[in-house]
């Protein structure tokens, strides 16, 4: 996890910027009466603010802003032994390369661990009623709520971890752990209630939301995945570029930049 | 007991495009009208800033709330039907004000006129004898140059921004915007299209190349291809939705009252004329029943269908003995297909677009192929949308690439901006095992039966998809991609609850028989002549083309219908066959 700082600070966005200088995008914005999302908004306000900061930040009043973050730290996962089987899954799932970023410099276990928390968890906006037939249901159609089916499949992963391998799945080598999540992901794997593939694929798609979601949900940090994806973001208007016959690289903009009251 | 409200001239169940319409002609004409939306109350205000993948596309944002209802889907008669329980897997079924046509891309085309006439052109044109066994063909009591006018009218409340299809029949007027702007990727296609001696034209969008004014005065704003379009309710009202367009004029009347959370249960009748519905409030449990001298269920092909069955309006369709119409004749895009192309050294700007931005050709539609040669009937319609593709929906890799790890991360980032499909869509025909009804072990949250679906692809609809596959892979070849992936069509590739898409109808079909058909061509049922079902739950077949163009061309005529009913103090609006 030391890694991720340093990725933190080689990464400063203008926002950072910003933020180093005691003003965010946000007040700045409330302060100049500017409306993101009107005709104004998104790509040209962001450049407009960069160059502010970059010309204003000699002069600007400086207040010493506490920087950290306060969102890492588990909501749904009680044992840590489950959360580190998840950080090495999703790593080797999307791991860290010349590319950038893998699944735990992104955030994505804690992405994962808030998502499973709240209704996506307890498939609050699923049909619920029985019956419920029992024969190979899948991840959607279980008993079993998706936060239920996280708690075992990962417990499952350390168990094979064990047999096979004779340590948990967080000591062993990167290439046995992608042995048992390749049983996981041929149905090799005996699940209670649930296809073991199904809990892999269900694995993967947060991984990847985990990695590329906007940063608002806990996993993308410093929207590091959009930019290995080259993924510009909530910009407000691409309507000067769609006709163009050569690719346009952007920074990217959050919702946080974007989103303002 | 339910409380009983003031009666009104009208009231109309769902505020999608085919409600909104109704809505919008009746209180315009100064009937007082009720809107009923089981879901909740929207404005373009919840759209500002809803720029998340996550929310929206992943976890389906707008979709219908599923702890109150959803549908059961099985193949046969034999089996047991097992609900949709996520989201996840379920169609794109709209809910909350303005329903689906809120969410959706906003491609907007005409139908064939082979789809309105479908039995009588097939057996002038191959024969009786080409028309399969079990595959139930019908007219629909309406032709494409009757219905044309309603086509022009619904476009230009939409301000539909299109490019003439040279292949398609004369239109009465232009459209009312130009086509949206191009991208690398149409170009592209059009280009090979060219080539092939294809007839490329740009997709019908109801996304605005440029601010509009429709004919009631709403003003819809142009499009700036922001990307975040269908899944999505659009951030700068440049989507023509029922929001922007329909409802605002019918709340601008005065006559028009929408209740929200407003869930339907039961038509009310009294023998053959009904008298009102009946609702729950899903924030208080409260039931109540509103009167009306006119009933209109202007709901999804899934609630209209659903309703008539609670209500017990109409015969059941019995699969066995086709007697019935309620529930027959289901149809709709049932998966799509596509082919995937990877290009090792080109890069487009994919992240840019627009819902409807598109590029497209008519060259392989019904009436354009010769079925003499063909084991299928009907046709496609294969086209590229640079629609903007969001960083977790699009991680598209090479086949023989693994779908995780470290050569999955090198490759969909290296692919992410060079690769791009052609979708293809496939008129998907009526048969007589595919229907809805009842289904016997599952509730909403009250207790009502759910609507089942029984569901199975024939082989016709597995060789029109391989053919469709062939043959857009020679346009993928053709615009230069290295790497040519297409959908693999087996005999075993099946129907199932995810092929189940927003493109769905049947149910209440439109025809001139009231032995085949459940309402006429003003969506006016042959049973109830005060009970008018509109929307897709009327066509009698399906096309190859997206569905809402004709929606809306359905439900301005059901409204004229509407008028006349209520102007000339009732009866039977067309002769019966």
């Amino acid at each position: 996890m030391s890694n991720n700082k340093d990725s933190q600070k080689d990464n400063t966005t203008s926002n950072e910027i910003g933020k180093e200088h005691g003003i965010t995008r946000r007040k700045f914005i409330k302060n100049t009466g500017m409306i993101v999302g009107g005709v104004a908004g998104g790509s040209l306000l962001g450049g407009m603010l960069t160059n502010n900061f970059q010309a204003e930040t000699t002069n600007s009043p400086v207040y010493e802003e506490e920087t950290s973050t306060f969102t890492e730290a588990r909501m749904f996962f009680t044992r840590y032994e489950d959360f580190v089987v998840l950080m090495q899954a999703t790593e080797r799932i999307f791991p860290e390369d010349d590319n950038g970023p893998g699944a735990i410099d992104l955030g994505v276990p804690y992405f994962i661990d808030k998502q499973l928390a709240g209704s996506w968890g307890i498939n609050g906006s699923d049909y619920r009623k029985g019956p419920f037939p029992g024969s190979e249901p899948s991840v959607d159609t279980s008993t079993q709520t998706r936060g239920e089916i996280f708690i075992n499949g990962l417990r499952k992963m350390n168990q094979l971890s064990h047999k096979q391998f004779g340590a948990s799945f967080d000591d062993v080598e990167k290439n046995q752990q992608i042995d048992i999540l390749m049983h996981f992901e041929n149905d090799e794997v005996d699940m209670k209630g649930v296809a073991a593939s199904d809990f892999f694929s269900l694995l993967r798609q947060m991984t990847l939301e985990g990695a590329y979601a906007d940063p608002l949900y806990g996993g993308n940090k410093n929207m590091e995945g959009w930019k290995m994806k080259e993924f510009p973001g909530a910009v407000h208007s691409y309507e000067d570029i769609i006709e163009n016959d050569e690719f346009i690289k952007m920074d990217p903009i959050s919702l946080e930049d974007y989103q303002q009251g | 007991m339910a409380t009983e409200m003031d009666k009104v001239d009208v009231v109309i169940v769902g505020s999608g495009w085919a409600g909104g319409i109704v809505a919008a002609e009746l209180s315009k004409e100064g009937y007082r009208v009720v809107g009923l939306e089981r879901g909740k109350d929207q404005k373009m205000e919840d759209f500002i800033g809803a720029k998340d993948e996550l929310r929206y596309s992943s976890r389906h944002g707008m979709f219908q709330d599923l702890t109150k209802e959803t549908i059961t889907t099985r193949n046969t008669e034999n089996e047991d039907a097992l609900p949709i329980r996520s989201n996840s897997t379920n169609s794109i079924n709209g809910t909350d004000t303005g329903g689906s046509g809120v969410h959706w891309d906003g491609a907007t085309y005409r139908w064939w006129p082979y789809d309105f006439e479908a039995y009588s052109k097939t057996v002038e044109q191959y024969g009786e004898d080409k028309i399969p066994e079990g595959m139930t063909l019908q007219d629909w009591g309406i032709t494409y140059n009757e219905l044309e006018p309603y086509y022009d009218k619904f476009e230009k409340t939409a301000g539909v921004s299109g490019e003439e299809d040279p292949l398609r029949p004369g239109r009465s007027d232009e459209y009312p915007n130009p086509p949206m702007r191009g991208s690398q990727v149409t170009s592209l296609f059009k280009q090979a299209a060219n080539e092939l001696n294809y007839h490329p034209y740009h997709m019908p969008s109801a996304n605005m190349s440029q601010q509009y004014e429709n004919p009631d005065g709403e003003t819809i704003n142009a499009c700036v291809y922001c990307s975040f379009c269908g899944m999505y309710g659009c951030d700068f009202g440049a989507k023509a939705d029922p929001i922007v367009t329909v409802l605002s004029t019918a709340q601008k009347t005065g006559n028009y009252e929408l209740r929200n959370n407003a869930y339907v249960t039961r038509v009310l009748h009294n023998e053959d004329k009904a008298t009102g519905v009946l609702y729950v409030d899903t924030q208080t449990g409260e039931e109540y029943e509103q009167p009306a001298d006119l009933v209109v269920l202007a709901g999804f092909t899934f609630a209209n269908t659903r309703l008539l069955l609670l209500s017990e309006i109409g015969e059941p369709y019995n699969p066995d003995t086709g007697d019935g119409v309620i529930g027959k004749n289901l149809t709709g895009h049932f998966g799509f297909y596509g082919v995937s192309g990877f290009f090792n050294d080109k890069k487009f700007n994919l992240y840019a677009g627009a819902g409807a931005l598109g590029a497209t050709l008519s060259d392989f539609t019904v009436e354009q192929l010769d079925h003499n040669e063909l084991d299928f009937l009907h046709g496609f319609e294969p086209r590229v949308v640079q629609s903007g593709s969001t960083p977790i929906g699009s991680n598209g890799v090479p086949g023989d690439t693994p779908t995780w790890g470290e050569e999955f991360k090198e490759k969909s980032l290296y692919y992410t901006n060079r690769n791009f499909g052609i979708n293809i869509q496939v008129g998907n025909l009526p048969w007589a095992h595919n229907y809805m009804d009842l289904d016997p072990n599952y509730t909403d949250f009250i207790g009502d039966p759910l609507l089942r679906i029984t569901c199975s692809f024939s082989d016709q609809d597995r060789n029109i998809a391989r053919y469709s596959v062939e043959k857009s892979k020679e346009i993928m070849e053709q615009m230069g991609a290295d790497i040519i992936e297409g959908s693999e069509i087996t005999d075993e590739t099946e129907f199932n609850e995810t092929t189940l898409t927003s493109h769905t109808a049947g149910g209440a079909i439109m025809g001139d028989d009231p032995q085949t058909s459940a309402v006429n061509n003003y969506s006016q049922m042959w049973d109830m002549e005060n009970l008018f079902v509109v929307g897709a739950s009327s066509f009698s077949t399906f096309s190859s083309s997206n569905p809402t163009g004709t929606v809306g061309a359905v439900a301005y005529r059901a409204a004229e219908g509407m008028i006349k009913f209520l102007k000339e103090d009732g009866g039977i609006l067309v002769e019966k066959n």
